[in-house]
């Protein structure tokens, strides 16, 4: 195609004939935009500056099939080590289907509704007519278009207007060895509305050691006062492909709360992007990677000020061994019109071997000039100051080092709002790094 | 207990300490003292074993062991305590658990069981008392927005949790207000036996007002230049370091 797009012909061929596919009435419209800009876009190559550090090439060039949905051998106990609480209302997917065996939304507090897509057309269909498309359109990036044309799978959400929840929804999408060498293009639309607040959990889940690509969009509107807690957990497979695009759009004094949690893949990308609309909004964007063998994970997150008196804040810690490559590109743009806007980025990388690497790239287009936007990246290793406080406390220099390790880590684990989720990661954070835990 | 012969010691190649003797025996206070400069801080950090600092020539006894030759984790795990100038923040890693592997890598070494987080509450409540520290300081992380008093006073308590047989206290007194500093003076009598010692580093006589040392040493240019008892102390309070420099000059 050209230096700045890479031709998937298979990839192409795939979403051509599910666009052509019979489809819902509300999704037709965006599978046709989807399969039509996939093929103007291709898959961007790593000329394109949003792209430079991670190449698709591997993803362009594969013969992925569509996932069979084939959900056996998957059980409550199979995804007990990824469901926070049993209690919560959860939605399973495993290898691109709904599994409403394994899914529960009996817990659904009053004025929340989470349903499959599939479901969601006819049910909640004025909502995805009003929204579907809007935040993330398909002619955005390949992988959106990619995600676009085949709309089918996912989940909608949506929480009425001054419906107060702090029970989060969880959605998981399982991948199993059933689904080696398939892909899934899950899309979740979310919807809060005014004065409303809601929690919400996507979770990638890789049970198997076999490749597969996971190209994920989740579309998010945070109305008027409302609040919307989401963290992202991608745990997937060792040998997957993983592509996650949020894109959320704020109202006037409404808060969107971000946590991406990335520990899974041999090569992903996290995009996390939202647009602050209205005036007196906050967006928190915090995130953890934690990465080692040959995996690279790459996170870009945009915040686009659009309105004047809004604040955003982003803490983004990585953790890498090995041979890992980790990539955080934090932009934040203040319009013009952005005046008064608050905006700090901080973002800390911890190598643990001498080939690990980071490419950290902060980037600030301020348009305003009564504004206060702040940036800084630290790379490092292990503090010696710490390690020798700690080794002059008689803790050994293993332990001590691998305290200091998970202390790095838990620092930004500390801003989960909810206590079992927080708990939880900090946990296996701490098995991760210390091989104990208590 | 602890026997420093002639030690001399160097940071990036720069000696610092130039031929240090002291005697320090079970039951004793010490009180090294000096101007900025004079290799105090070094010589507490040569002897909790800073890797920064190398000992070029000389050497250190410790219950007649070479302290030199022993990582700094086992020096501490074999009683030697370092109260640091400045405490150092630990973010993530509550004080409760830093707490407690530290006890733990103690007993680890004296061949103890290792204790379980609620036995270990019940063990630190008596001592949080002896610094007079809030119960909630144990949960939030190692020294991270403390106040310079509260930092010292957690030095104090880590001291009295994991009762050192040699406790060095780095300029202990410095940034401390006047009840700070009685508190943590209190924290450190009340913790003297007659089988433990201390050195006490200080600029300022002040805190010798609260711990009264057996003998103070005058440390400048790297070499003790005089030692004597508490009235030394008292004299440089009143005269400054000048005179003795001169004199040894």
């Amino acid at each position: 195609m050209s230096t700045i797009a890479l031709a998937a012909p298979a990839l192409l061929e795939q979403a051509t004939a599910a666009a052509a596919a019979d489809a819902p009435e509300v999704l037709r419209a965006e599978r046709a935009a989807g399969a039509r800009e996939f093929r103007a876009l291709g898959l961007p190559t790593t000329k394109v500056e949003d792209w430079h550090y991670t190449s698709v090439s591997s993803i362009a060039d594969a013969k992925f099939e569509r996932m069979s949905g084939d959900a056996a051998g998957v059980t409550a106990e199979t995804l007990a080590p990824y469901v926070f609480s049993a209690s919560w209302p959860t939605l399973v997917f495993v290898n691109g289907s709904y599994a409403p065996a394994l899914s529960s939304t009996s817990a659904l507090p009053a004025g929340v509704q989470v349903m499959p897509l599939a479901q969601a057309v006819t049910q909640l269909g004025d909502v995805i007519t009003r929204h579907l498309g809007t935040m993330a359109p398909a002619s955005r990036d390949g992988f959106t278009a990619l995600n676009a044309s085949f709309l089918g799978e996912g989940a909608v959400m949506h929480v009425a207007k001054e419906m107060v929840t702090d029970v989060p929804v969880h959605v998981l999408f399982v991948t199993t060895d059933a689904g080696a060498g398939g892909m899934q293009h899950p899309r979740l639309l979310v919807v809060v509305e005014r004065h409303a607040k809601a929690v919400l959990i996507e979770s990638w889940i890789g049970l198997t050691e076999q490749p597969y690509f996971s190209n994920g969009v989740a579309e998010i509107v945070v109305e008027d006062g409302a609040t919307l807690h989401h963290l992202k957990v991608q745990r997937e497979g060792r040998q997957a492909s993983h592509v996650g695009t949020i894109e959320a759009r704020q109202g006037r004094d409404s808060h969107y709360v971000s946590f991406a949690y990335t520990t899974g893949a041999k090569l992903s990308r996290t995009n996390i992007y939202t647009v602050l609309d209205g005036e007196g909004c906050g967006t928190t964007l915090n995130g953890l990677t934690m990465l080692d063998g040959s995996q690279h994970g790459d996170v870009q997150t945009r915040i686009e000020h659009a309105k004047p008196n809004c604040f955003s804040r982003q803490i983004y810690k990585s953790v890498l061994d090995d041979t890992a490559h980790g990539v955080f590109n934090g932009k934040v743009y203040v319009q013009a019109i952005a005046q008064k806007t608050d905006g700090k980025q901080t973002n800390n990388t911890l190598l643990l071997s001498k080939t690990a690497q980071v490419d950290a790239k902060p980037q600030l287009e301020i348009y305003a000039d009564d504004v206060r936007c702040t940036h800084g990246a630290t790379v490092g290793q292990i503090d010696q100051t710490a390690l020798f406080y700690m080794k002059s406390r008689g803790i050994d220099n293993e332990r001590a080092r691998q305290l200091l390790t998970y202390a790095f880590a838990a620092e930004v684990l500390e801003t989960l709002e909810n206590e079992t989720i927080r708990v939880a990661l900090e946990r296996g954070t701490m098995r991760r790094f210390t091989a104990f835990v208590d | 207990m602890l026997e420093i012969r002639d030690l001399h010691a160097s940071v990036d190649g720069t000696p610092i300490l130039k031929g240090i003797t002291l005697s320090v025996k079970a039951g004793e206070v010490h009180a090294v003292m000096g101007p900025n400069g004079s290799g105090k801080s070094t010589l507490a950090q040569v002897l909790a074993g800073h890797p920064a600092y190398e000992i070029t020539s000389g050497e250190i006894l410790y219950k007649g062991e070479n302290l030199a030759e022993m990582e700094a984790e086992h020096r501490a795990q074999q009683g030697v305590f370092l109260a640091f100038q400045y405490p150092v923040e630990i973010p993530g890693v509550s004080n409760a658990y830093f707490l407690r592997a530290a006890y733990n890598a103690k007993r680890k070494a004296e061949g103890l069981e290792e204790v379980d987080p609620m036995e270990f509450l019940d063990l630190v409540e008596e001592q949080l008392k002896l610094v007079d520290m809030d119960p909630a300081m144990l949960s939030r992380s190692v020294n991270a927005g403390f106040s310079g008093g509260e930092k010292k006073r957690n030095e104090i308590l880590q001291m009295a949790v994991l009762a050192p047989t040699l406790a060095i206290l780095d300029e202990t007194d410095s940034g401390l207000d006047i009840d700070a500093l009685r508190i943590v003076a209190n924290g450190v009598n009340a913790l003297r036996k007659p089988d433990n010692a201390t050195i006490v580093v200080t600029h300022y006589q002040r805190l010798l007002n609260y711990i009264v040392p057996d003998f103070v040493h005058v440390l400048a240019g790297g070499r003790i230049v005089k030692s004597g008892n508490k009235e030394l102390a008292l004299e440089l309070e009143a005269r400054g370091y000048d005179w003795l420099l001169e004199a040894v000059a």
